[in-house]
């Protein structure tokens, strides 16, 4: 289920930052603590009671589906996976800022935005279990494929904010990207097209320390990714990512910028993998176990949940049944998903053309004729 | 002599490289602390130091960019891609400098690098990790093509490759990785490019592949043989350079041959083995020239794979439409 | 009807598109202002506007990555890429997201675009500015591949490529932008792709060519039939894929003998494909091997020596003769 259409923090988005270029803000946004403390009354978003339980909702959901998901590959029941844990609040903040008619280009670690944004968790696992059919996403939900060659997207997203902009449509578009996508050709020619026709893209990316094995110090050894855009001439922000809070106001601030005509953005969301780059990683190779238990102390469910807390919205009764709850929902998935049934070998013929040309034919029907002859009971 | 994979193969040869000549280098994503992601470059860190073993941003382009000014400078830089489908951002450099840097500047300079990728499918991986394409690589002038099958053909030749003059796309079945174990010499040994390798006589039909079809092509030969069949079967090792010679003097003596290739068929390197054959040994064909490929189509996902994946059961198949022509 | 020259069928086309189509519109470097190196698209920024006609920075892969972007959102962008060598930057947009996008999203999403680039030798140009790429292209599926010979093909064709929901790689003979003038309707109309031209009929021998190579081989066809009295069939294909191996068949069938033509390096170019599905499908029918007249597998030279790399009347005639006599 996609989340419900957000209530806007009117507070955050209220300010106009057309043609704004003071915003950028000294080290990183922050609105929570670790400890779940608001820090920034100012920026707080005012969100109803019931949405926080929602977005808490969702975050837990996620890891709940990452943990089960890393556990299936491991059983030999899905394919290679990209868990996402640990970065659940730039996800879910930043996917809940987007209105439905925004466009949402992912790279490969995106999940829970996918599915706040209307995928299911059943396409994630039906692609991530060797099936295109995951990648089928409905008409009425602006999300795309995901990118694998890393930071292409960042391309996509600005050339589809663009043809919303050419077209007169109040949307923006938000490429997902990660601290090494950064050294990518296309990151510079995505950010320096977006600066040259001011075109509303909100390019986020998820600094979570690591590509693969390569520390973020081996990316670039500028202070921070953010202060990139500034030689592209647009807005660069830090967040701490692992804050719903802040990454949820500082996306939202940057989406209205896009959709009201005011160009770019980048935000820099700080954050780290808990986990492997995916299920055929093995992170003990370059990374200290004390430092992932330091990050560890910083788990964006954590801070959430005392935030929660101390607004006096949860209790560990509401855990309980919320880990239960999402549990549920995963195991449905997965059985959902372990149902899938087998899909006839024309599926991978078609779609390489609007239209299948003689070649394609006489190759499918070569492969049926195979098939045939290999199993002749069927 | 040990017993090894082929990715232990490369891993062997590339130590035994870099102990010999302290101008090899290797660089690319992961390959330093990591040991690469296949764990071929397992172990070079702690030997050679972080200045041979380079951990570089993720940047294909750059990388293989990088790897033609070391070389212009005297390294001999081995790059590694991480995956075939990672090959498209470093294009450019590929074919508009490392295949022509010796051409345009008249023989002044040359760019003797080697670059690295794990090619191919059959492992389950994600979209982008299982291409094969060897084929946009054979029509660029300049480079040379290497695709070793198992693990004493990968040594040998990897050290040929890093040894040789030229640049050298070599690429690394990566089903084959674990697959099989051989005998594998401790010291170094270098297989001479545009040597074909006979892996099995026959008299009755050729089959000419490279890379993880080679073997899968042996396997077919060899259930063939038991209904007394007669397959040769030839693992062409490089395609650019190629064996023309041991391709025509099989085909001479069979009349009949079989191209097996993973990659999607049209203009793959296939249609240029049918091409030369039927250029050079017309009167000797006494049957249409036959291939089997991968299909015109994106390698699909792992639930399907399978069906792209041409299997021995489609070689066998073709094998024998051939020789039930007469 | 006008006379016309190549690159004004072109400008032609996308003027006639772009007006009875919002949603068409041309991108890339000078386009705009400058109306592009070649004028391919002069005039159209005044009457279109910039926000039709965009000037973009110079960054080919960003060029081809926004005409998805701009694609997936509704539009149907032609991209113009300057020169046929500065594509490969592109390449990773191209074939691993252009091509596949369609299948990725099964069938969500698609990226009806077309990649515009003037192709090929002889105008005398710079290293990169006379490459003939168009096997790469070929060879990745997803794409189609459209090669004009002529002001009116050039003409329906773009119209075609740009109403196609496929993306297209429209390459442009440079060489004949400005050679010769032909009678162009006015108006829109499509020249459909997948269907070659029949460009004279014969019996002894097929002759089969595409854009650069057409119009030489046409003449070239005239003179040999004159000289040597012989019934020469040429075939244009106009596209290579989707390829009318139809028409070809058909031909094959009646002549039994095949010459191809191409301007590109030799090794596993297009004329490859067709010799190798011809050696497939048709060997009993040929009375001689299909013989191949090319480019050479290196860089096409600088201008002094650039026309000994390409094939010229002498050459394609030896070409004719050869397959005429075996």
């Amino acid at each position: 289920m996609a989340k419900s259409t957000p209530t806007k923090a009117k507070s955050t988005s209220d300010e106009s930052s057309k043609g704004d270029h003071s915003w950028s803000i000294e080290g990183p946004i922050q609105i929570l603590d670790p400890a779940g403390k608001v820090i920034d009354k100012e920026l707080e978003p005012k969100l109803p009671d019931d949405e926080l339980k929602e977005i808490y909702r969702w975050m837990v959901t996620a890891r709940s589906f990452d943990e089960r998901a890393l556990s299936l590959q491991r059983q030999g029941r899905l394919g290679t996976y990209a868990p996402l844990s640990g970065q659940e609040a730039a996800q879910v903040g930043s996917a809940w800022a987007l209105e439905q008619q925004d466009w949402m280009f992912p790279s490969y670690r995106e999940h829970a935005v996918q599915v706040v944004r209307g995928q299911r968790w059943v396409d994630i696992l039906t692609y991530w279990g060797g099936s295109e059919e995951g990648n089928r996403i409905p008409k009425n939900v602006n999300n795309f494929t995901i990118s694998i060659p890393i930071a292409t997207q960042i391309l996509h997203a600005m050339g589809a904010a663009w043809a919303g902009k050419l077209r007169g449509e109040k949307m923006a578009a938000i490429a997902y990207f990660g601290d090494g996508g950064t050294s990518e050709g296309d990151f510079h020619e995505g950010l320096n097209f977006a600066g040259v026709f001011k075109v509303g893209t909100v390019f986020f990316c998820q600094n979570n320390q690591y590509a693969i094995s390569v520390p973020r110090e081996r990316q670039t050894s500028s202070e921070t990714i953010a202060q990139k855009a500034i030689a592209y001439g647009f807005d660069g922000v830090q967040v701490d990512g692992n804050d719903f809070l802040a990454v949820y106001y500082i996306t939202n601030r940057a989406l209205e910028k896009a959709r009201s005509g005011g160009g770019p953005t980048l935000i820099e969301a700080i954050t780290y993998r808990f986990s492997h780059h995916t299920t055929a990683d093995d992170w003990t190779r370059y990374r200290s176990a004390a430092e992932v238990e330091e990050w560890k102390q910083k788990d964006p469910l954590i801070r959430f949940r005392k935030y929660l807390e101390n607004k006096k919205l949860w209790s560990d009764k509401d855990e309980q049944k919320l880990l239960e709850e999402a549990k549920a929902e995963v195991a449905k998935a997965v059985e959902e998903y372990e149902k899938l049934p087998e899909r006839d070998v024309e599926e991978i013929f078609k779609y390489t053309f609007a239209e299948m040309p003689w070649n394609l034919k006489e190759q499918l029907e070569d492969l049926r004729a195979y098939l045939k002859e290999k199993k002749p009971e069927e | 002599m040990a017993q090894l994979t082929l990715v232990q193969a490369i891993n062997d040869a590339l130590k035994v490289e870099m102990r010999r000549d302290k101008s090899v280098m290797v660089l690319g994503e992961d390959v330093g602390v990591d040991g690469g992601v296949f764990r071929a470059t397992e172990g070079l860190l702690q030997e050679f130091g972080a200045g041979r073993i380079v951990d570089t941003p993720l940047a294909e382009s750059g990388i293989v960019g990088a790897a033609i000014g070391l070389a212009l400078n005297g390294m001999k830089p081995v790059a590694e891609i991480q995956f075939d489908g990672f090959m498209p951002p470093a294009f450019d450099h590929v074919v508009s400098h490392i295949g022509r840097v010796r051409w345009r500047s008249r023989g002044r300079f040359n760019v003797p690098m080697v670059i690295r990728a794990p090619y191919g499918g059959g492992i389950h991986a994600p979209e982008h990790h299982s291409e094969s394409p060897e084929a946009y690589y054979a029509h660029t002038p300049g480079l040379k093509v290497v695709m070793p099958s198992g693990p004493y053909d990968a040594k040998g030749l990897l050290i040929s490759a890093i040894r040789d003059p030229d640049p050298v796309i070599y690429l690394e079945p990566k089903k084959n990785y674990r697959a099989f174990r051989e005998e594998v010499p401790e010291n170094d040994y270098a297989l001479p490019f545009g040597k074909a390798n006979l892996l099995k006589e026959g008299s009755d039909i050729t089959v000419i592949s490279w890379g993880y079809m080679a073997r899968l092509s042996l396997q077919a030969a060899e259930m063939l043989g038991e209904q007394g069949i007669g397959v040769e079967v030839i693992d062409l090792r490089t395609l650019v350079p190629l064996d023309i010679n041991a391709i025509l003097a099989s085909v001479q003596k069979t009349g009949r041959c079989l191209i097996a290739q993973e990659a999607p068929q049209t203009c793959a390197f296939g249609s240029e083995l049918m091409t030369l054959i039927q250029e050079k040994a017309f009167d000797s064909l006494r049957a249409p020239l036959g291939r089997i490929s991968g299909f015109d189509i994106t390698i699909p996902l792992y639930r399907l794979e399978e069906a792209y994946m041409p299997d021995a059961g489609r070689v066998i198949r073709k094998i024998k439409e051939i020789l039930q022509f007469s | 009807m006008a006379q016309m020259t190549l690159v004004q069928a072109i400008n032609d086309a996308l003027k006639c598109e772009m007006r009875q189509d919002k949603r068409v519109l041309v991108m890339g470097e000078d386009v705009g202002v400058d109306g592009g190196v070649f004028r391919a698209t002069d005039g159209i920024i005044n009457e279109f506007g910039p926000d039709r006609a965009i000037d973009t920075p110079l960054a080919e892969s960003g060029i081809v990555g926004a005409a998805i972007g701009m694609a997936v959102n509704g539009l149907r962008p032609v991209a113009e890429i300057q020169f046929d060598g500065f594509m490969t930057p592109a390449f990773d947009q191209i074939v691993s997201h252009a091509a596949r996008l369609r299948w990725r999203s099964r069938g969500r999403f698609s990226a009806p675009i077309v990649v515009r680039a003037p192709y090929g030798g002889g105008i005398r140009a710079l290293e990169h500015h006379s490459e003939s790429p168009e096997a790469w292209y070929v060879h990745t599926p997803g794409l189609k591949v459209v090669t004009p010979s002529g002001p009116s093909d050039a003409k329906g064709l773009l119209i075609a490529a740009i109403r196609d929901p496929d993306p297209v790689i429209y390459l442009e003979p440079k060489r004949l932008y400005r050679a010769f003038r032909e009678e162009v309707p006015e108006g829109a109309y499509e020249i459909p792709l997948g269907k070659a031209n029949l460009v004279r009929e014969g019996r002894d021998v097929t002759a089969i060519s595409w854009g650069s190579m057409s119009r030489l081989l046409a003449q070239t066809a005239e003179e040999v039939a004159e000289q040597d009295g012989t019934s020469i069939e040429v075939i244009d294909l106009r596209t290579l894929v989707p390829l009318d191996f139809e028409l070809i068949s058909q031909s094959v069938k009646k002549t039994g003998r095949v010459v191809i033509l191409q301007e590109s390096a030799r090794t596993c170019g297009f004329a490859s494909e067709i010799a190798a599905l011809i050696t497939e499908r048709l060997l009993l029918h040929l009375e001689a091997p299909v013989v191949r007249v090319s480019g050479y597998d290196i860089a096409i030279p600088y201008f002094r020596m650039e026309e000994h790399y390409l094939p010229d009347s002498g050459k394609v005639a030896r070409g004719i003769r050869q397959a005429v006599t075996y």
